[in-house]
C-alpha cells in the first residue's frame, strides 16, 4: 500500500475529502456573513441558527409534507430567508447607526431563542435525514472511493458560492450592493431603495446559511446544535479572510477546511483547535486577514 | 452611541447618598443568610463579581469579550485541581486560579487587541472556544464528568468552610474584596486613560500613550478578577465542569450585565441576581432556559439598551435635569 | 417666468444635529432654467442642496417639485421623483468599473441621455470604461458623476461645485457640457464659487450668506455686481 509521509495514501485522500467538504460548509456561511456584513455592519450570530433552521426545514417538511431532498433545497433557503426579511424589518433595521455590537447582541439572543426552542421540541440528539437516492453509493476515482453525495457536497457549494460571486460581481443588484457598502446614503439618493436592499440582502445571506443546512442534514445529521459550534469556527474563518473580500472569503473556506482535514491525519489531537491556532498567527502577523485591508 | 456608556456616581450630591446606599447594602448582605438559601446566594455573589469583572472590560474600555468564561472556567479547573489533587489550602488554591486566568487573559488578550469592536468579539470567542476544546481533551480536567468532589478544606489552615455560614462570609468578603478592586481602578489614574481610550482612541495614541498596553492591562485584570470569581465558584460548589468553559458561559455573563446595566458599577450585580434567581425559578417548570435568556436578550437590545440600573440613572439625571 | 417654478423652495430650515445651519432659505427654479447659487465658504450651498435632496433628514419648510411635496418623501423616492445630484465630494464607487459608475442610478423618467449620447459627450469615459472608477484624473471624475445623471432622465440636475480644483481645459470641458444640456432644456441649480464659468451659463444669480438668501439678481447683472460680490464673497 503506497504511503505519504508515512501515512496510508487513502487515509489521507478521504481527510482532505473530509476537509473539503467542512470547507465547503465554512466557505458558504463565511460568504453569507460577508455579504451581510458588508451592507449592514451586522455580525450574524444566528447565522448558525439559520443553517440548523434550513436542516430542520427540509426534515419537517419531509416528515410532514413528504416533500423530498430536492424541492427542500429550494423551499427551505425561501422559509428561512423570508424569517430573517421579517427579523431584519421589525428588529435589526432599529439597530442600524448605532455601535454594531448591538446587532452582534440582538442576533446572538434571536440564535439562542431557535436552538432553545428546537431543543425543548426535538431533544439535543439527532435526526436522521436520508440522502436522496439519486446521489447513494459511491464512485472509484482511481485512487479512492468516493461517496456521490460527498461529491456533490462539494460541487454544490462551489457553484453556489461561484452564483454569489458572480451575482455580486456582475449584475446590477450586485453593482447596488457593492455602491451601497461603499456609502450607502449617496446610493440611496440616486433613487435606489437601500432600505429594501439591506432586507434583501440579510434575507439573502440567511438563505444561503439554510442552503447549506439542507445540504449538512444527510451527512452531520440535523441536531439544534449544529449551527452553534459551527458559527464560532466560521468566525475564525472570516477573522482569518478578512471580512472586506467576497472571494476571500470564500477561498479561506476550503483551505482551512482542507488544512484542518490534513490535521487529522498528522497531528489528530489538533484537529479540533488548528483554525483557531491559524487565527491566533494570522493576527500577530496580518492583523486585517489574509484578504482584509487595514482600517 | 458606544456601548460603553457610564453612569456612575460622579456628581458629589449623589457621592454621599451612594455610600449611604453601600453601607445599607452591606448590612443586608451580612444579614441575608439568615433569611435565603446561602447556596443561592454564594451562587449571586460569584457570578455578580464575574460580571463585575466583565463589565470593567466592556463599560471602562467599551471591548466586547465574547470569551470570558475561559477565565472563570479555566480558573474553576484550577483551583479544583490544587484543592483536590494537590491539597492546598482553600484561599491559595483561589489564588492560583486568578494567577492562571491571569496568565490566560494575557496571552488571549495579547492576539485579541489586535482587532477592535465586533471582530475582538469573533475573536475572544473563538480563542475561548480553543480553550473549551483543550479542557475537553486534557487530562486533569476529566472531560465531560469534570473535577467532582473538591474539598472546601479549612481557610488558612483554620476556619472550617464545610459551615455554610462561615463559606458564606468568605464569599461575601472575597466578593467585596473584588468589587472594591474594580472600584479601584475605574477611579485611578489608569482608569481615567482607559476612560480616555474608549471616548477617543485616536485622541488618546496622539497623546502618547501606547494605548495597546493599557488595553491589554484592563483585559489581565478582568481575567484575574473573573478567575477570582471562578476559583471562588469551585470551592463553593465542590466541582468545576465544561459548563463553565464554554461559549454559552460567556453569553450568560454578558446578559448578566447588559441587563444590569453597561458601565454602571451595581448593574451587573442586580443582573446577575436577577439571572440567577430566574435560572432557579424556571428549573422547576420545564421552559427552556435558553430561550428566555435568548428574549432577555433581544428586549434589552431593542427597548432598554441603558440596562435597569442604567435606565434608573438616566431617568434621575433628566429629573433632576429638568428641576434644576 | 409667470408660471410656477419646477422647484419651489419656501423657508427653509436645516440642522446638523443640534446646530442650525439653513434659516428660512427661499428658491425658486423654472423649468429650463439655470439657476447659480454663490456664497463664501460655509454659506450653507451644499447644505441646501442635500437638504433638497433630502440626504440632511432635519429639515422644515416647503420643497416643492412640480407641486409634489419632497419633504415628506424617503431619501429614494426624491430621486424617483425627478432629480440628479452630482455631490460636492463626486462620489465615485472605488468597487465598481466606470461603466458600472454611469449605469448606477436608476433611471427615473423617460428622456434620459442613452449611454451612446453619453459615450459620444464624454470620449474620455468610454476608452477608460472598464477601469476603476476611482482610478480615474479628477476631471474625468468629475465628467462621471454628471454623466451619471443624465442617464436617468431627471428632469433638474443639482450641481455642487463642479469645476472646483480642476485645470482650466476641464473647466472649460464642463462648461461646454453645460450649454449643450442646457440647449436640450435641462434644468440645472449650480453651486460655484468660479464667476467667469458661471457667467457663461447662469440665467441667474442666488446670493447665500449664513444660511440665508441675501439676494437674487439676473445673469447680465453679473459684470455690474461685481464690487458688491466681491465685498460679499470676499474673493
Ligand atoms: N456634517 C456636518 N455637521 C455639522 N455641521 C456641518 C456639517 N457640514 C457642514 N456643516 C456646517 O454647516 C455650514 C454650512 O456648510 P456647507 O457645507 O453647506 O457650506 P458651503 O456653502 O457648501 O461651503 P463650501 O463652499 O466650503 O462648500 C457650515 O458652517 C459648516 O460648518
Ligand atoms: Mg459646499
Amino acid at each position: 500500500m503506497s504511503t505519504i509521509f508515512g501515512v496510508p495514501a487513502p487515509a489521507l485522500y478521504g481527510q482532505i475529502l473530509i476537509g473539503l467538504i467542512n470547507g465547503s460548509f465554512y466557505a458558504m456561511l463565511s460568504l453569507g456573513l460577508a455579504v451581510i456584513f458588508g451592507l449592514l455592519r451586522v455580525i450574524n450570530f444566528a447565522h448558525g441558527a439559520q443553517y440548523m433552521l434550513g436542516a430542520f426545514a427540509a426534515y419537517l417538511i419531509l416528515n410532514y409534507a413528504g416533500i423530498g431532498y430536492w424541492p427542500a433545497l429550494i423551499l427551505a433557503p425561501l422559509i428561512v430567508g423570508a424569517i430573517a426579511v421579517v427579523i431584519e424589518r421589525f428588529m435589526l433595521s432599529r439597530l442600524y447607526g448605532i455601535d454594531p455590537l448591538y446587532g452582534l447582541l440582538l442576533t446572538f439572543g434571536l440564535a439562542l431563542i431557535l436552538e432553545g426552542a428546537f431543543r425543548y421540541w426535538f431533544g439535543a440528539a439527532g435526526q436522521p435525514y436520508a440522502a436522496p437516492s439519486q446521489l447513494t453509493g459511491a464512485v472509484n476515482l482511481g485512487f479512492m472511493f468516493m461517496p456521490i453525495y460527498r461529491g456533490w457536497v462539494v460541487i454544490a457549494s462551489l457553484v453556489v458560492c461561484l452564483g454569489t460571486w458572480l451575482l455580486i460581481e456582475k449584475t446590477q443588484l450586485g453593482a447596488y450592493l457593492r455602491a451601497a457598502t461603499e456609502n450607502a446614503t449617496l446610493v440611496q439618493a440616486f433613487g435606489v431603495n437601500v432600505p429594501l436592499l439591506l432586507t434583501l440582502t440579510y434575507g439573502l445571506g440567511a438563505a444561503l446559511a439554510a442552503f447549506a443546512g439542507v445540504l449538512a442534514a444527510p451527512i452531520y445529521q440535523v441536531s439544534p446544535l449544529m449551527g452553534s459550534n459551527l458559527i464560532i469556527i466560521v468566525f475564525a474563518v472570516v477573522v482569518v479572510g478578512g471580512m472586506g473580500s467576497i472571494l476571500g472569503a470564500i477561498v479561506t473556506g476550503y483551505m482551512l477546511g482542507v488544512l484542518e482535514g490534513l490535521t487529522k491525519v498528522f497531528y489528530p489531537e489538533a484537529s479540533s483547535i488548528v483554525i483557531f491556532v491559524i487565527m491566533a498567527i494570522v493576527l500577530l502577523v496580518r492583523p486585517a486577514g489574509l484578504f482584509g485591508q487595514e482600517e | 452611541m458606544a456601548v460603553g456608556t457610564q453612569y456612575l456616581a460622579e456628581q458629589p450630591k449623589l457621592r454621599t447618598s451612594s455610600m449611604v446606599l453601600g453601607a445599607i447594602a452591606i448590612a443586608a448582605l451580612l444579614a441575608a443568610p439568615f433569611f435565603f438559601y446561602p447556596v443561592m446566594l454564594m451562587s449571586v455573589l460569584c457570578f455578580a463579581l464575574f460580571a463585575c469583572a466583565f463589565n470593567l472590560l466592556i463599560g471602562y474600555v467599551g471591548l466586547l469579550s465574547f470569551g470570558h468564561a475561559a477565565f472563570f472556567g479555566g480558573a474553576a479547573y484550577f483551583t479544583a485541581h490544587a484543592a483536590k489533587v494537590w491539597g492546598w489550602e482553600p484561599l491559595s488554591a483561589i489564588l492560583l486560579g486568578v494567577a492562571g486566568a491571569a496568565a490566560m487573559g494575557l496571552v488571549i488578550g495579547f492576539v485579541a487587541i489586535r482587532r477592535q469592536g465586533i471582530y475582538f468579539a469573533m475573536i475572544t470567542l473563538a480563542l475561548s472556544q480553543m480553550f473549551a476544546f483543550i479542557c475537553l481533551q486534557v487530562p486533569f480536567t476529566h472531560g465531560e464528568d469534570g473535577i467532582q468532589g473538591v474539598p472546601r478544606g479549612y481557610l488558612l489552615g483554620i476556619l472550617d468552610l464545610n459551615q455554610p455560614l462561615a463559606m458564606y462570609y468568605v464569599t461575601l468578603a472575597i466578593f467585596l474584596f473584588g468589587f472594591f478592586a474594580i472600584w479601584r481602578i475605574v477611579h485611578s489614574p489608569f482608569g481615567n486613560i482607559l476612560k480616555a481610550i474608549r471616548e477617543n482612541e485616536k485622541r488618546a495614541v496622539s497623546l502618547g500613550y501606547r494605548v495597546d498596553r493599557y488595553k491589554l492591562g484592563a483585559f489581565v485584570m478582568s481575567a484575574a478578577l473573573a478567575g477570582l470569581a471562578g476559583g471562588t465558584k469551585a470551592i463553593v460548589f465542590q466541582f468545576a465542569t465544561l459548563t463553565d468553559v464554554q461559549w454559552q458561559m460567556s453569553g450568560e455573563v454578558i446578559l448578566m450585565t447588559l441587563l444590569g446595566g453597561i458601565g454602571t458599577l451595581i448593574g451587573p450585580i442586580v443582573g446577575a441576581g436577577l439571572v440567577i434567581a430566574l435560572q432557579n425559578y424556571l428549573a422547576a417548570s420545564d421552559f427552556p432556559v435558553l430561550v428566555l435568556i435568548g428574549i432577555i436578550f433581544v428586549i434589552c437590545v431593542l427597548l432598554f439598551r441603558r440596562g435597569i440600573v442604567g435606565e434608573i440613572l438616566e431617568f434621575t439625571r433628566r429629573k433632576s435635569k429638568s428641576a434644576a | 417666468m409667470s408660471s410656477a417654478p419646477l422647484l419651489e423652495v419656501r423657508g427653509l430650515n436645516a440642522w446638523y444635529g443640534e446646530s442650525h445651519v439653513l434659516h428660512g432659505v427661499d428658491l425658486d427654479i423654472h423649468e429650463g432654467e439655470t439657476v447659480t447659487l454663490l456664497g463664501r465658504n460655509g454659506a450653507g450651498k451644499t447644505t441646501t442642496l442635500r437638504s433638497i435632496m433630502g440626504i440632511l433628514r432635519r429639515r422644515e419648510g416647503v420643497i416643492r417639485l412640480r407641486g409634489e411635496d419632497l419633504l415628506r418623501l424617503p431619501l429614494h423616492k426624491v430621486a424617483q421623483a425627478g432629480i440628479g445630484y452630482v455631490p460636492e465630494e463626486r462620489g465615485i464607487f472605488a468597487s465598481l468599473n466606470v461603466s458600472e459608475n454611469l449605469m448606477l442610478p436608476p433611471t427615473v423618467s423617460e428622456g434620459g441621455m442613452s449611454v451612446e449620447e453619453i459615450y459620444t459627450l464624454f470620449p474620455n469615459l468610454y476608452e477608460r470604461r472598464s477601469s476603476q472608477g476611482t482610478k480615474l484624473s479628477g476631471g474625468e471624475q468629475q465628467m462621471l458623476a454628471i454623466a451619471r445623471v443624465l442617464r436617468t432622465g431627471a428632469k433638474i440636475i443639482l450641481l455642487d461645485e463642479p469645476t472646483e480644483g480642476l485645470a482650466p481645459v476641464i473647466v472649460q470641458r464642463i462648461g461646454d457640457v453645460l450649454v449643450a444640456l442646457k440647449k436640450r432644456g435641462m434644468t440645472i441649480l449650480l453651486v460655484e464659487q468660479n464667476f467667469r464659468f458661471a457667467k457663461k451659463v447662469a440665467d441667474r444669480f442666488y446670493l447665500m450668506e449664513d444660511g440665508r438668501m441675501v439676494n437674487s439678481f439676473p445673469g447680465h447683472e453679473l459684470d455690474a455686481r461685481m464690487d458688491e460680490l466681491h465685498e460679499v464673497l470676499g474673493v
